[in-house]
């Protein structure tokens, strides 16, 4: 038994040390805004922030959590940089199926908050390690530089 | 150690030619595996310490199947003799070498595929002496030169835990060797050259760890195997011990103490930690032939028995290599001066940095960290791009999972990532072309 | 030239669609759609007030509901289906609430299919009229309940935003307020819709509805439901295709802390636990012997060869006119053939199903384009009849066809009868894409005369198996698959004396439908071979194909507005991605609309492709909602250049060989090209756009590598290293 804390809430862990806190967060604390796509790093949908760094979290151990501070989608929008990002999703029109799109604001939203004002190569950068199959990118580069201006 | 050797200049002449009778003799009589050592080996049967053989003491009271389980996993037989997706220790596992590809026999008790006719002197002809029932001689892909080390009774424990497996019905299929290396005979007179057929010998003057981990490492590891090179005759050059080699494509490094190229300044815990999980903190992953020895052997034996390992490791003489330093941390931001590798770049943020990091620190956990690893720091490449390539196999629960990107990216592409990644996170780009990995994918 | 419409028998395929042009089930135009009687289903609906008929229901408060026949899977049909209703209802989408349909045929079936499906780029064409009505004639009812309230006659009423208002006395109520009364009425036939000019929602940039709770991760897709008591299940199927279990140790699984249980069928083996990832572990430690059966021996180079083989037997003829193969004896004519691989769907969500089998009914939580057909599926499975089964269905994280069967949701539910309470049950990336039904392997065998600049005969075979046939059986008629051969049967242009064929060739590998369906493999090969043609007559591609469009003006637009924008003949910029550098151009009619596009490359010297910029041009007709084309076209776009450069899946001794997105790659931000769409102003009929960008695309890039490097690849996805140059 041990304790995260995942968007300002503190959460008793019943799970083993080894399971990816993706699996954690959506089955066992319901918190499924954070998705699954590959389990191997290749998609990006389970991207969360651990202490402000976007990850994905179906790689990171539950058990070498310890006390760095988790943030998902669902808190994200209490950041400048999440609220920023998402306001910008909506105003152009980012989102399709929108099932990557979790993982595209929190991996935007880390990109933003480190480079307020990032250049393609920045973008390029931060955003390759997710996918959509939806095919949105034209509008999440758009997107990331609308936030950025915002 | 003097090699027990049996000459025969007829065979030799047919071999290298008489011209070359100094070099021969050169190759021939060289150091045993462990002449470095001070103290005058003695036979085991003359030896006062505790037993160097078998199983350690905390198992010694075990049952004989997990004795047997144990010595066979000190041997480490199933890598080999395992297929990728196939049963355990039925065998079909190819090895490419120079002159063809050999395939490893089936070693389950099934009676017609397998070993399951086999008396108990046929296994030992064939592991000590590299005999097949037939008469026939083994290529010395059989690792028979350490493994004639082993005492009768390790032997014949291995092949009590092979008889105890459910038979698999695979046959074995045949090499694909052309003239004149289909000439089995020719093996026999490798063999007489090259294989001492004489079992471990301690040394009384080194502490009875030493001499656990000197049997462990030589006669049932078998590393020089792969981390020895070898001279012309496709023997192991003892007077480069452990100075690294090439296996099945990878690099096997340098593991002398010399302290930039091999292991000379790893701690002993590093080292316990690297060989008992396949990964020590800040120096990579065990990966290709060595994350399977340690999948299927290593990580399978005691605490007690990894502390010996170490312990004679870390007392083989240092061999001089020419690897460089390993470089430090490397920048966080993505943008690197001197980096004209867009291709490289294009593939490392898309599908790496998510495990890795543009710091090459690892972003999820720390086995992914490509900073301070031997391999990033070796400006041949052959291992980065075999891990892009291959990946690290099939998933097991405990340890990370990397997975291969060969099948769906371009020669052009493999080599621009390694270059990248060598040149981004190690002391010195490596330059491989298409052409490189075109035949890496051909070694493995 | 466009013949009389067809009217398919009554009860099979359609009763209310009426197609024109025998070819084109899922382009096709139609005509005549009637609103389906019968009200919405109280069940979907909690709140108090009445539904007016199967689409609109008006609650007494709050939001109106607007059940929605199509279901959203990121093509934005949940915005487009409620600007329809709500510009004829007068209501504003912020007042409305989008309902899934249940699962219910009579009032839901497609009006092509007939069967409850969403695909094939259908909504907008099947159910514009139909929504529209709905909202129209439920106006209708609730100006009629609030004249008959007020005792003035109707036309004097005026609505706007959900509010009834009578100018001459000033007198005004909400919908709400005059719904049970509306709903007594008797539903008006034939209710007038607006005129174009009265529109105030459909053509304008309306919000999405569906994306403000996607973006704070409060959308919940079929993978992300929670029931009390649920478990959840992880499984896979035999590595070889259609491989059966022959033996299962379960014990290393149950020994795991949190493994409940292990399922064995005859051909999956499932291991159900506390949470995905136990199930897996669980699923991993279990040794499981498989007994591969028939396609063991199943090898890639053996299934081009026997496509291509059956190319050349026996087919049914599509089209004939005039004597093509006459022609072809009197003068040399160009041949070609073009093969299009195995492809997966990949939809970010994994196939997913969760499903509760209790007391004599069964409940299935899933994001479904075929509602019906799962319904029937489980119901089969449980020996139940279908009213027992009931399907909630999702929002799908994707769809591209994957969703359009129900076997995944048959197996959930074969796993779900031998698990008490209910039971999650996730596909692996892994075992999604081994046990995809796959986008057909196709092919296609292309042969024409030239004569004087023009195509004066022309022969497109196209041998593949047949979707319909097992999907939509009353479809496939006459031995032809209309959508194999759609895109073939009617291309754009004139090319002399025609006979298309259809060879239907079947080869035991799953297969179902996938985004661009049938001119996937028609119009790549089409368009590839008019570059072969103007490559083999010295001809430019684009003074090629406006020659042979010379009666086809809206067609001709489209490539000329495409060809203008993207500076065709002006030179090419250098690229860092590349020395070699080509632009190339295709066009398309399918799916009810028009595109052209036009891709720039640029080829490395080992033979990588990079598409550095693609500029479609399209006229889909009158559009309900500008930006969602424009989203669609550039999303297929980047789908469309995926396929063409990277994707396939191969079989070698009847595994799938591809695992994951290491291995079948998706495009990613810092290889996409520069997109620019241009929508022309169009007054025809609404066409689809959820597919044609992945149609148009691909040929257009393989004729950019062509330009490029000299070679026309045939096979696809881009081989490397057929165009690496030799040094
Ligand atoms: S699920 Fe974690 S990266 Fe795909
Ligand atoms: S919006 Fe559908 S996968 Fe990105």
């Amino acid at each position: 038994m041990s304790a995260i804390s995942v968007n300002g809430r503190t959460y008793e862990i019943n799970a083993a040390p080894d399971t990816p806190l993706l699996w954690v967060l959506r089955d066992e604390l319901g918190l499924t805004g954070t998705k699954f796509g590959c389990g191997v790093a290749q998609c990006g949908v389970c991207t969360v922030h651990v202490d402000g760094i976007a990850v994905r979290s179906c790689q990171i151990p539950v058990g070498t959590v310890g006390q760095r501070v988790i943030t998902t989608i669902e808190g994200i929008g209490e950041t400048s940089a999440g609220a920023r990002i998402q306001k910008a999703w909506l105003d152009l029109e980012v989102v399709q199926c929108g099932y990557c799109q979790p993982g595209q604001i929190m991996s935007a939203a880390a990109l933003l908050t480190a480079n307020p004002d990032p250049d393609d190569g920045a973008i390029d950068a931060a955003m390759s390690g997710n996918l959509c199959r939806c095919g949105t990118y034209v509008r999440i580069r758009q997107g990331i530089k609308h936030a950025a201006r915002s | 150690m003097k090699r027990k050797v049996v000459l025969c200049l007829a065979a030799l002449a047919v071999i290298v030619g008489a011209a070359a009778l100094g070099v021969t003799g050169w190759m021939v009589f060289q150091p045993g595996p462990y002449a470095f050592a001070t103290g005058k080996p003695v036979p085991l049967s003359a030896y006062q310490g505790p037993a160097p053989t078998g199983v350690p003491v905390e198992l010694a009271g075990a049952d004989p199947a997990m004795r047997g389980a144990y010595v066979a996993a000190m041997a480490d037989c199933q890598a080999c003799h395992t297929a990728p997706g196939g049963k355990p220790f039925a065998g079909g596992r190819a090895f490419v070498l120079p002159f063809g590809t050999i395939y490893t026999p089936n070693l389950t008790p099934d009676p017609e595929t397998g070993i399951g006719n086999w008396t108990d002197a046929q296994f030992l002809n064939a592991v000590h002496r590299g005999v097949a029932p037939d008469g026939s001689h083994y290529y010395p892909a059989f690792p028979y030169p350490s493994y004639t080390m082993l005492s009768d009774e390790d032997v014949l424990a291995i092949k009590a835990h092979l008889f105890s497996l459910l038979p698999v019905k695979q046959a074995n299929r045949p090499n694909t060797f052309g003239f004149p290396y289909n000439q089995r005979w020719l093996m026999a007179i490798w063999s007489a050259l090259f294989n001492p057929d004489e079992r471990f010998r301690p040394v009384p003057e080194q502490s009875p760890e030493w001499n656990r981990g000197a049997y462990l490492v030589e006669a049932a590891g078998h590393c020089g195997e792969c981390h020895t090179p070898r001279n012309l005759m496709q023997a192991l050059d003892q007077r480069a011990k452990f100075g690294g080699a090439t296996a099945e494509g990878w690099t096997a490094y340098n593991i002398s103490a010399d302290k930039v190229s091999g292991i000379g300044d790893w701690s002993a815990e590093e080292l316990a930690a690297y060989l008992s999980t396949g990964h020590a903190h800040g120096r990579g992953v065990a990966s290709g032939p060595m994350g399977e020895a340690v999948e299927l052997s290593l990580s399978q034996l005691t605490k007690a028995d990894i502390g010996a390992i170490v312990t004679y490791l870390k007392s083989v003489p240092a061999v001089k290599g020419d690897l460089p330093a390993l470089a430090g941390p490397a920048p966080a931001t993505p943008q690197l001066a001197g980096l004209d590798n867009p291709v490289g770049k294009r593939i490392f943020e898309g599908n790496c940095a998510s495990c890795h990091a543009w710091t090459g620190a690892g972003a999820a956990r720390e086995e992914a960290q490509l900073t301070g690893v031997r391999a990033v720091n070796d400006p041949g490449g052959a291992n980065v791009a075999l891990m892009v390539l291959h990946g690290s196999g099939a998933p097991t629960p405990h340890r990370p999972h990397m997975p291969g990107f060969g099948n769906a990216y371009s020669n052009d592409e493999i080599a621009a990532v390694t270059n990248y990644v060598t040149a981004r996170f190690g002391a010195r780009s490596s330059t491989l072309t298409a052409a490189d990995i075109a035949a890496l994918r051909e070694a493995n | 030239m466009p013949r009389d419409p067809e009217v398919l028998e009554p009860g099979t395929l359609s009763r209310r669609a009426v197609l024109r042009g025998g070819a084109a089930v899922l382009g096709g135009l139609f005509i005549g759609i009637e609103l389906p009687a019968g009200r919405a289903r109280a069940d979907e609906l909690q709140a108090a007030g009445a539904a007016l008929n199967a689409f609109v229901h008006i609650p007494v408060q709050g939001r109106v509901s607007l059940i929605m026949p199509a279901v959203e899977m990121g093509q934005g049909v949940y915005t487009s289906q409620a600007m329809c209703m709500a510009e004829e209802l007068d209501v504003g989408l912020d007042q409305i609430e989008a309902i899934h349909a249940p699962a219910d045929r009579e009032h839901y079936g497609h009006p092509i299919f007939y069967v409850q499906a969403t695909g094939g780029s259908t909504t907008t064409m099947a159910w514009t009229e139909p929504l529209r009505k709905a909202g129209a004639t439920a106006r209708a009812m609730l100006v009629a309940a609030a004249a008959a309230e007020w005792n003035v006659p109707a036309s004097d009423l005026v609505t706007t935003r959900g509010v009834i208002t009578h100018p001459g006395s000033g007198r005004s109520l909400r919908y709400g307020d005059v719904t049970d009364r509306a709903a007594q009425m008797v539903p008006p036939a034939d209710v007038p819709l607006k005129s174009p000019e009265q529109f105030q929602l459909i053509g304008t940039r309306a919000r999405r509805i569906d994306t403000p709770d996607k973006v704070v991760g409060k959308t919940v897709y079929g993978i992300d439901v929670r029931l009390p008591g649920m478990k959840f299940a992880a499984l896979t199927a035999s590595p070889v295709l259609g491989g059966k279990v022959s033996h299962v140790d379960e014990a290393p699984a149950l020994a795991m802390p949190g493994v409940r249980q292990v399922v064995v069928l005859e051909d999956i083996v499932a291991v159900v636990a506390d949470n995905t990832w136990i199930a897996e572990q669980g699923l991993r430690a279990l040794d499981i012997t498989w007994s591969p059966g028939a396609n063991a021996t199943l090898d890639q180079a053996q299934l081009w060869a026997d496509t291509e083989k059956a190319s050349t037997g026996p087919g049914v003829t599509v089209r004939k006119e005039g004597d093509a193969t006459g022609k072809f004896t009197a003068g040399t004519p160009i041949e070609a053939t073009y093969e299009l691989p195995f492809l997966a769907h990949t939809s970010l969500e994994t196939q997913n199903c969760t499903v509760h089998v209790h007391d004599g009914v069964c409940e299935i939580w899933v994001g479904t384009q075929v509602p019906g057909y799962a319904q029937a599926g489980a119901a089969q499975v449980l020996g139940l009849p279908p009213e027992k089964v009931t399907v909630h269905n999702h929002l799908i994280g994707g769809g591209f066809g994957g969703r359009l069967e129900a076997a995944p949701i048959v197996t959930a539910t074969r796993i779900a009868q031998k698990v008490a309470g209910p039971v999650k049950v996730i596909w692996s990336r892994e075992q999604d894409i081994r046990q995809d039904m796959f986008r057909p392997l196709y092919h296609n065998r292309l042969k024409a005369r030239v004569e004087n600049g023009r195509v004066t005969a022309w022969h497109h075979r196209v041998t593949g198996p047949s979707i319909l046939a097992r999907w939509l059986p009353p479809a496939f008629k006459d031995g032809i698959d209309s959508d194999a051969i759609d895109g073939a049967a009617e291309p754009p242009y004139a090319l002399g004396d025609m006979l298309v064929e259809y060879v239907r060739h079947e080869n035991g590998v799953p297969f179902s439908f996938w985004r661009g369906v049938g001119p996937n493999s028609t119009v790549f090969s089409v368009e590839s071979f008019l570059d072969l043609i103007a490559h083999r007559t010295a001809a430019d591609p684009v003074a090629l194909r406006r020659v042979l469009l010379g009666k086809n003006p809206r067609a001709r637009a489209v490539l000329d507005a495409a060809a203008a924008k993207a500076g065709w003949g002006t030179p090419l910029a250098a690229s860092p991605f590349g020395a070699r550098r080509g632009r190339g151009v295709a066009l398309m009619h399918a799916f009810g609309s028009l595109l052209a596009c036009v891709a720039e490359v640029a080829v490395t010297d080992g033979g990588d492709v990079r598409v550095n910029r693609v500029v479609v041009a399209t006229d889909v007709g009158r559009v309900i909602n500008p930006d969602t084309v424009v989203a669609q076209v550039q999303g297929g776009v980047v789908f469309g250049i995926a396929t063409v450069l990277h994707n396939r899946i191969t079989f070698a001794g009847g595994r799938v060989e591809q695992t994951n997105f290491n291995d079948y790659r998706l495009l990613r931000i810092n290889e996409m090209p520069t997109i620019e769409v241009e929508l022309l102003a169009s007054t025809e009929k609404s066409g689809g756009i959820g597919e044609p960008g992945t149609v148009v695309v691909q040929p257009a890039v393989a004729n950019a590598v062509f330009a490029a490097t000299g070679v026309q690849l045939t096979r696809m996805p881009l081989d490397a290293s057929l165009i690496a140059r030799s040094v």
